[in-house]
């Protein structure tokens, strides 16, 4: 690692899980058929006038409260004037100097602000290129046009792509978890720029950025900012300085190319939106917002370290995967022991299990595993045998201790079988067996092996090598 | 002359009503003179030979309505006077319109206008001037000329269009009819080709006040597709005051003074003397920033253009130059689109908002508009209304105004101050100044129309102005 610190900020655009778009009445489209999702409002035809979608200002102030932001009491629309094919009013509807939320935070990173406008449209550029200049021909596609969005910009508290890739799936689960946004990147329902710059390490004032655009997965946020870290220290380490400017990110060769001055360089001639009236939330929006707030990710992980005595890795894997937050809470509550618990969850079931699942839907109910995980805690089952239990279970179902009694596969007691098996691997080893007397060990190991597969998995290990040692006499 | 013709609007409405008129006969009768028109008022006639069917009880009557050009109207031309919006038919009908048409008024025609509402003779239109109808050598005003030269003309009962600076009380004066320009908000502006937003607004030109209020009645009221547009906040009536007692007129030394017209001057103190036997009360007021008005004015309302017109690109819509590349398509699609006054106030407008100079002049601009509203609510401390001439001037020569863009822009020196601070004032005839008409202009506060249109009858049966001589 470099002497330098990189300080980075994200500015996130999420599609609303609204029905119809920010400013008419059209429904939002998934892939519909081109331009049949459209209007005179969000065509821009003359003479159409926007009228803001009160679902989108819900969602807005749910953001604002869950994020602890403080909620505008008049914010305003302005129009920001640029022309472009995919703008079809030539003026987009953004919050610009007074948005709806201000400050708050999302785990440890604060927030600048939060804003509502709308999409713009979809170019297809035809042609080899894929980009407006050297395209044959140009087409739009205005379903997209229109639909509501809100723009969340962090204060600069991020110092590594990493960080920001993990922030970024806890801000995912956050808003997906206040149903405000279904928030899928490759869909485009999330969107991510970053302001990148780099320090020297333990030095306060901020370098210059670079802001960093169409990183359209979280994959290539990781890769978009470690290039720009890399280069940064590429440009200050050679004595150079790093000059404000706008990348683009080309996913293909994972390089990052400053985008034409001349697409740059706007004045986007702010002014307030006089076909809006300012937007002043009553009490009674913002009980509403208070209403639906779920308990949050951030919370919910606090809660499971300190109710559950959960480790951090796993209270923040349960927290950001509710699915498996639920599914622990019931088999905790079946149980003595919760951390025994989420560890049989996390590091077991999970395991057996197809990516990203959910528990629930598996062939093991939480009550199951609960109690397979008491057996074990009890001294009734192996952890080896249990984890074979599990695969039955995982496979066909069935309560685990029905499987240990009709597989015998509970724990073997005192009753001298052990001992036996012990002592018969002894015999069938008996070189192995020489080794070990004559000081090596480490060869015992050779004769664990055996014995578990004699006893399949029902023993104990620890006390497998006690009765070793004692019956060879080391 | 026809009978049918002599009727106002609301006569001929009740005489539909009560069986003396067929509604098919007044159809064919407007129809025809609209379709004979000489003045250039309309940019599309109504090719239906028998009027649409219109309910017998329906409070406009069948009578026929003229509809300003930038009145989107579905199917029909709607072109804003504009060359880049050639040929474009709307999908859709504005608020306004369906209000009327669904109340009883059908669609007689479109009026030609200035271009994107922007002008005071109706000069600036992509379709030829319109003429007065009064003296064929002279404008009718603007931007609704082709609707008021309609009406005066007797090519339509009655008609809308649309007043940000002026654009109906102006023609209206100029043309001897009643203009009525609403408090802003009182009618939708859903479906209008927007000029500048926070001043637009529709209203009624008509040969009387009592059409006027009769057609304003049925255009008010809040749409759920313009978030600006309120509630009238009382049923509108029909007026019925012959007298002024216990009305306190204002007349501001800013506006009836200095820079106007003698003519026009003497018709106004005429009026006032008319108002006093009536039973007034004249009483000095002073607007003190209405001289910085039209300063004030010709930024905001290009600043807010500048942006509604930004839509007219060539992608959609509308002419297209093709070209090799984009910004060369924009380029020429613009440059041959939009007449002179229009690309004027487009860069005025850019160059008031651009970064560094907002606050000097958009931002500016706006402290003034908020001074103006503010010496109108003080007026009201001592004064019901406040009064005017409508224009500084009569109607003027066909070109005499065309190369002096300010002189142009004076037309609107009594009637923006009005607009910027959002009331609701009428124009209505008031007499003649060497053989031409002049309007006299009554402003109040905000759904102050009511009693605006009661004064205004009152006054106009003292005045008795004839129109008749521009309906020969």
């Amino acid at each position: 690692m470099s002497g330098y610190e990189p300080v980075i900020g994200l500015e996130i655009h999420v599609q609303l899980s609204t029905r119809t778009k920010m400013f008419c009445s059209c429904a939002l489209s998934f892939g519909e058929e081109p331009n049949t999702r459209t209007c005179p409002v969000c065509l821009g035809l003359p003479g159409a006038l926007p009228v803001l979608n009160a679902r989108a200002v819900h969602f807005g102030l749910v953001m604002g409260l869950a994020f602890g932001c403080e909620l505008a009491p008049r914010s305003i629309f302005h129009r920001k004037n640029y022309f472009y094919p995919d703008n079809p009013k030539a003026y987009q509807i953004s919050q610009y100097d007074v948005p709806l939320c201000l400050g708050g935070r999302v785990g440890d990173v604060r927030l600048h602000r939060i804003h509502l406008e709308e999409d713009a449209a979809k170019l297809i550029h035809l042609g080899e290129s894929g980009r407006i200049h050297g395209s044959s021909a140009s087409i739009v596609d205005f379903n997209r046009a229109g639909t509501p969005l809100a723009e969340i910009v962090s204060e600069p508290d991020l110092h590594s792509a990493e960080q920001a890739r993990e922030w970024l799936t806890l801000l995912r689960v956050t808003l997906r978890q206040l149903g405000v946004s279904d928030v899928n990147m490759e869909e485009g329902s999330l969107r991510c720029d970053a302001n990148v710059s780099i320090r020297p390490a333990g030095t306060e004032e901020l370098g210059t950025k670079t802001e960093l655009k169409n990183m359209n997965s979280f994959r290539f946020v990781m890769q978009g900012i470690n290039a720009e870290i890399e280069r940064q220290t590429a440009l200050l380490e050679a004595g150079e300085t790093v000059s404000q400017e706008t990348l683009h990110f080309d996913p293909a060769s994972g390089r990052l190319t400053p985008l034409r001055s001349k697409e740059e360089a706007h004045d986007y001639r702010y002014f307030p939106e006089p076909d809006l009236v300012p937007l002043a939330p009553t009490e009674a929006m913002v009980q509403a917002a208070r209403d639906v707030l779920p308990e949050l990710p951030a919370q919910r992980a606090e809660r499971y370290q300190r109710d559950w005595g959960l480790p951090e890795e796993t209270a923040r894997l349960f927290a950001f995967r509710p699915e498996l937050g639920a599914y622990f809470e019931v088999a905790a509550t079946a149980s003595d022991d919760s951390a025994v618990v989420a560890s049989w969850v996390k590091d077991e079931l999970l395991s057996r299990l197809p990516a990203e699942s959910d528990p629930a839907a598996s062939n093991v109910p939480p009550p199951a595993l609960a109690k397979l995980a008491g057996l074990v805690q009890e001294g009734g089952i192996t952890r080896g045998a249990a984890r074979q239990v599990l695969d039955r279970m995982v496979e066909a179902g069935g309560d685990p201790g029905e499987i240990v009694e009709a597989e015998g596969l509970g724990a073997m007691g005192d009753d001298g079988e052990l001992a036996a098996i012990v002592a018969r691997v002894i015999e069938e080893h008996p070189d192995v067996a020489e080794r070990v007397r004559g000081g090596n060990a480490k060869a015992i190991g050779a004769l664990v092996g055996p014995v578990m597969k004699e006893t399949k998995g029902r023993a104990d290990g620890g006390e497998v090598n006690r009765l070793l040692r004692r019956q060879l006499g080391v | 002359m026809s009978e049918l013709l002599e009727l106002t609007a609301a006569q001929a409405a009740e005489g539909v009503r009560t069986g003396t008129v067929d509604p098919g006969e007044l159809w064919t009768e407007y129809r025809e003179r609209a379709l004979a028109d000489e003045l250039n008022a309309f940019s599309w006639v109504s090719g239906e030979i028998s009027p649409p069917e219109v309910e017998r009880n329906a409070p406009l009557g069948g009578v026929p309505l003229a509809v300003k050009d930038l009145f989107c109207t579905e199917g029909i031309p709607s072109q804003a006077g504009s060359k880049i919006l050639e040929g474009y038919r709307p999908p859709y009908t504005a608020t306004a319109v369906e209000r009327l048409t669904s109340a009883g008024a059908p669609l007689l025609g479109k009026t030609h206008q200035d271009e994107f509402a922007m002008g005071s003779s109706t000069e600036n239109c992509a379709y030829g001037p319109v003429l007065n109808p009064w003296d064929r050598s002279r404008v009718p005003g603007g931007s609704s000329g082709g609707s008021a030269a309609a009406v005066a003309s007797g090519a339509a009962p009655w008609a809308i269009g649309t007043d940000t600076g002026g654009s109906i009380r102006q023609p209206a004066a100029l043309c001897g009819i009643v203009g009525l320009k609403p408090t802003y908000g009182a009618v939708s502006r859903y479906g209008m080709i927007a000029f500048a937003s926070s001043l637009d607004q529709a209203g009624p030109l008509t040969r009387d006040v009592t059409d006027c209020a009769l057609l304003f009645g049925a255009m008010v009221g809040q749409d759920p597709c313009d978030s600006t547009s309120l509630a009238f906040p009382e049923p509108v009536g029909l007026p019925t005051a012959s007298d002024l007692r216990g009305v306190r007129l204002g007349v501001p030394e800013e506006l009836s003074g200095e820079g106007i017209e003698s003519g026009v001057l003497a018709t106004f103190h005429a009026t006032l003397d008319r108002a006093r036997d009536l039973g007034a009360e004249i009483v000095d007021i002073t607007l003190p920033h209405a001289p910085h008005a039209l300063a004030a004015y010709y930024l905001i309302a290009p600043a807010e253009a500048s942006a509604n017109l930004a839509r007219y690109d060539g992608v959609r819509y509308g002419l297209r130059e093709p070209a090799d590349d984009l910004l060369t398509m924009y380029t020429h699609t613009r440059s041959e689109g939009f007449g002179a006054e229009v690309k004027r106030r487009i860069m005025l407008g850019t160059y008031a908002l651009s970064s560094g100079y907002y606050d000097a002049y958009y931002g500016k601009a706006q402290k003034v508009r908020t001074k103006i509203a503010e010496d109108f609510t003080a007026a009201w401390q001592v004064c019901d209304f406040m009064v005017s001439p409508t224009s500084p001037g009569a109607a003027f020569g066909l070109g005499d105004k065309t190369d002096d863009p300010w002189a142009m822009y004076l037309n609107d020196y009594c009637t923006v101050p009005v607009s910027l601070a959002g009331l609701p004032a009428i124009s209505i005839p008031n007499g003649l100044a060497d053989g031409l008409p002049t309007g006299f202009q009554i402003a109040g506060p905000a759904f102050s129309e009511n009693r605006i249109l009661d004064s205004a009858r009152a006054l106009e049966q003292a005045i008795g102005f004839d129109g008749s001589r521009a309906r020969e």
